[in-house]
Formats: C-alpha cells, sequence, structure tokens
C-alpha cells in the first residue's frame, strides 16, 4: 500500500490498511472498543427512553418495560451491558496509555485480554444476579 | 502584495488559542466520570430494574439518586457526541456528508440528553401521575 495517489496522499507514507494487519488481541480490543461505544450511543437512547416513558406515566413506562423485558429486550440489554463493562476498563486501559505507562506488546497484549475478561465475567455476573432475581 | 506587517504580528491571534486540546481533555474527563456513573447506574438497575411504576417514580424522587441519573445523562450524551465526531472525522470523507453527519449527531445528542434530563427532573419534582 506505498503507493496512494487516488487518495490525493502522494509520496506520504500510509498506514497498513485493516486488511492487511495480521489478526491480535491489541487490534480486536482496539476495534472492539470502537464497536461498543458506537453500541453505547444507541444505549444512551434506549436508557434516555426509560426516563422519558417513566414521565410520561404508568402505562407508558409498563410497555417500555414489557419492550426491555421481551427476548429480543434482553438479548440487547446483555449486549449493552458488556459494551459498557468492555468499554469501561478499555477506557480506563486507554488512561494508563494516556500517562504514557504500559506500551510494551507483552503487557498490552495482557490488558487487552484482561480487559476482555472482564466483560465478559462482569456481564455473565450481573446477568446471573438478573435471573435468579427471576425479573428482567 | 507586499505586507508591511511583521510575520509575528500576522500570526498573533491567529494560533490554536489554547483550545487545541480540548476535545482529548473533555473526552477523558467525562470517561473518568462515567467509570463512576456507569458502575452506579449498573448497580442500581440490579436494585430498580425490576420495581414497578410507584416505586421506580419514589426512587427517582430522591436527590442521591436523581442528580447521579442527571449526571450521568449530561456525561454520557457529551463523551458520545465527541466519540461519534471521531469515527465519522475517521470514515466520512465527503466534506458536505460529514459536516451534515456531524450536526445530525450533535442535535440528536443534545435531543436526547434535554428529553431525558428534563424527564427525570419531572419524575423528581412532580412524582407519579
Amino acid at each position: 500500500m506505498s503507493e496512494a495517489k487516488a487518495g490525493g496522499t502522494g509520496s506520504r507514507p500510509l498506514s497498513p490498511h485493516l486488511q492487511v494487519w495480521r489478526w491480535h488481541l491489541t487490534l480486536a480490543a482496539s476495534i472492539l472498543h470502537r464497536a461498543t461505544g458506537m453500541a453505547l450511543y444507541g444505549g444512551a437512547f434506549i436508557a434516555a427512553g426509560w426516563a422519558i416513558s417513566l414521565a410520561a406515566g404508568e402505562q407508558t413506562f409498563n410497555c417500555y418495560r414489557a419492550l426491555l423485558g421481551s427476548p429480543l429486550g434482553v438479548f440487547v440489554l446483555i449486549g449493552l451491558t458488556f459494551s459498557a463493562f468492555f468499554h469501561l476498563a478499555n477506557g480506563v486501559r486507554h488512561l494508563v496509555w494516556d500517562s504514557g505507562l504500559a506500551f510494551e506488546p507483552r503487557v498490552a497484549t495482557a490488558t487487552a485480554a484482561g480487559v476482555l475478561a472482564f466483560g465478559a465475567v462482569a456481564t455473565a455476573a450481573v446477568w446471573t444476579i438478573v435471573f435468579l432475581h427471576g425479573a428482567a | 502584495m507586499v505586507s508591511y506587517r511583521t510575520p509575528l504580528g500576522r500570526v498573533r491571534g491567529m494560533g490554536a488559542a489554547k483550545h487545541g486540546v480540548g476535545h482529548f481533555i473533555t473526552q477523558r474527563t467525562t470517561g473518568a466520570a462515567l467509570v463512576i456513573l456507569i458502575l452506579w447506574v449498573i448497580a442500581v438497575a440490579l436494585g430498580v430494574g425490576h420495581a414497578d411504576y410507584a416505586t421506580t417514580v419514589a426512587w427517582l424522587g430522591s436527590p442521591w439518586n436523581a442528580v447521579p441519573a442527571v449526571l450521568l445523562i449530561g456525561t454520557a450524551f457529551t463523551h458520545m457526541n465527541i466519540g461519534m465526531q471521531v469515527v465519522i472525522e475517521d470514515y466520512i470523507h465527503v466534506p458536505a456528508t460529514k459536516i451534515a453527519l456531524l450536526i445530525l449527531s450533535l442535535f440528536v445528542c443534545w435531543s436526547g440528553a434535554a428529553l431525558g434530563i428534563f424527564s427525570i427532573l419531572k419524575v423528581a419534582f412532580g412524582g407519579a401521575h
């Protein structure tokens, strides 16, 4: 990808495009950070909708609750829970990087695995509690 | 065209104006605040998530719950507007489309935040209807 005249970049070096990267845990965490950020963008409107339905009155609130409690609603909420936990943990990882620490490849790979595991475990824990409570 | 102004005179007042890192700082301060607020909202969702209408309204009547909820909405919508802006700027290269999407995302975020905060305050101050 050294020649990129079509993009108007002339002879400037380009970073490799997505398809020529070798898949790696740090790459997956980076892409997932952006993907979960986009998912949470939608999730914020679901949360705002919850507040709006509460303000609209009991009937609307119960409808909204039924929607969130439906199989599709629960599926979306589980996805959003994972997105929140992963994006939060990986965001902290970014804050640590901003302080100039933990850039070594081995450490970066280990923390990528750590935040993925945290997202999965925390999501499983939250939804275990929800299902044991008997209500979603 | 000959200019009689000095190089310093030409650039003075036209530099970064100390706003160059505004988004960078905002994304990180809101992110740090959201660490606490998101953990809070997940914890309370486990508690009141399955409560009925009256219980939920009473719950939001407490300032200890309504104020963090308002903070969460304000902080989250600020954070995600900047995040979406970065994504749009990264992937959309047609200027008109890019500007339209940036303005759309900004308006949608402001509207969502305003509706969410108004709703929380309405319930917090007004109670059940």
